[in-house]
């Protein structure tokens, strides 16, 4: 009998959310547990991640990992079905290389979410630029996906561009993803919504809205 | 056919020497090429336009950019000789994980040793020892960070050591007194001809960070 595979997350994380797609993707069953974040650390949280603390975590019977993106290569090496890197090493490279950008830009949107003014508009500038970034050296005027015809590891690890950049630039007021001054960014967040398992797993957008911002009024409140 | 293989680099970059120690490991040999970063070269902004950085491996034309992603294709290309990486899902994913918190932790905290004073400094050594002392934590009683065989992970922590003498310096303090047993480790890595041959000279270093601290003016 296979091992059991447990994910701690939250609902409205794009972090445990990618998790969430990979094991769709490859029809993986798992049991999710929901963390009350950020009030309340669960005692199998800090057991499982203990460096970070944070969500998500896998946990392969016994063996935790964490990191999300750390997770979804953990995934793609277990399960072999529906493959999200290619097999050749420069395409993986070159999906690494991307996985790295998204990772090192993810933050960005969340300082635009998190506060007001200068640094704000600061944050705003750092996301356009990875926006623009994206739009002139990823070759998605060539392919639906980042990976060519099917979604894959990159798509998933840009995948809060699809979905919690909407949220915020609700919340925050601001319009950052214009659809006229990137259509293939734009073009491709709708190639990834249309994918099933990411359509049927997506955190509802008016629901995150009303999650997100009285958050973000009592996080400018005790600044 | 010959594989041609490039690497742009900078002598004293922490993250090159982490392609140099991958590739000597491997026996490949390559053209390496130094960088002026104050003054790039053509070849440089054409291979990594997005970042401009260094380390860059051309192979046969083909340009791989950030350390540690070398590294894995360095390990995927040529692997019948010296695997750096697990073959279990999960060793790798320990791997990954550490390798991530070494890139997150603990470049910022030693920067801050020798770009600031006072208060501030005391707390950048501060932070800079106890990242080293969760990995430490983490090597723990094996010899390397993987278990028997070094890899991966020594390979992502064992290049910052070469500036371990111009932190010592410059921020006053002992990190073999703080972190005896990764020191120990770091010695026993350096035993390597891979690591001993790539590693950069400390005291090059130090002079180099002499240098950036008065051009930065900090």
């Amino acid at each position: 009998m296979a091992d059991q595979v447990r994910l701690f997350g939250t609902w409205c994380s794009p972090f445990s959310t990618r998790v969430i797609w990979a094991l769709k993707l490859k029809g993986i069953p798992y049991d999710y547990i929901e963390e009350d974040l950020p009030y309340k650390k669960s005692a199998q949280l800090l057991k499982y991640n203990p460096v970070h603390k944070k969500i998500p975590v896998l946990v392969h019977g016994e063996k935790p990992i964490c990191e999300s993106m750390v997770i979804v290569e953990y995934i793609e090496e277990t399960w072999l079905q529906n493959p999200l890197l290619p097999s050749d090493p420069y395409g993986r490279a070159m999906a690494r290389f991307w996985v790295k950008f998204a990772e090192d830009t993810a933050p960005a949107i969340w300082m635009v979410f998190r506060t007001t003014g200068e640094e704000q508009e600061k944050a705003k500038k750092e996301v356009l630029e990875m926006l623009k970034t994206i739009e002139e050296h990823a070759g998605l005027d060539k392919k639906r996906f980042f990976g060519g015809d099917n979604i894959g590891i990159v798509d998933i690890a840009f995948g809060q561009i699809a979905r919690w950049f909407g949220v915020i630039e609700e919340v925050v007021g601001m319009e950052l993803l214009e659809p006229h001054a990137f259509p293939l960014v734009h073009a491709w967040t709708n190639n990834f919504k249309d994918v099933p398992a990411i359509r049927g797993n997506l955190p509802d957008h008016d629901r995150m809205v009303a999650f997100f911002k009285p958050f973000r009024e009592s996080l400018l409140a005790s600044s | 056919m010959a594989d041609e293989v490039i690497l742009l680099d900078g002598y004293v970059s922490s993250f090159g020497m982490r392609v140099r120690v991958a590739l000597a490991e491997k026996g490949i040999r390559y053209e390496y090429r130094e960088e002026d970063l104050r003054n790039k070269s053509q070849l440089l902004l054409k291979m990594n336009p997005i970042h401009k950085k260094i380390p860059v491996l051309i192979h046969n034309g083909k340009p791989v950019c950030e350390s540690l992603i070398i590294v894995q294709y360095i390990d995927e290309v040529w692997k019948d000789k010296a695997p750096l990486l697990p073959s279990d899902p999960y060793q790798r994913a320990q791997a990954r994980f550490w390798a991530d918190f070494i890139d997150k932790k603990l470049y910022d905290a030693s920067r801050k040793i020798w770009t600031t004073k006072g208060e501030e400094q005391e707390a950048a050594k501060k932070e800079f020892i106890e990242v080293l002392k969760v990995l430490e934590g983490e090597l723990g009683d094996k010899p390397y960070f993987m278990g028997e065989r070094f890899g991966f992970l020594d390979i992502a922590l064992i290049t910052f050591y070469s500036w371990f003498h111009a932190f010592e310096t410059l921020g006053n303090f002992s990190i073999e007194a703080e972190c005896p047993k990764l020191i120990s480790w770091a010695k026993r890595c350096l035993q390597k001809e891979s690591v001993s041959k790539s590693l950069a000279d400390q005291k090059k270093v130090y002079e180099f960070v002499v240098e950036m601290k008065k051009s930065l003016g900090v």
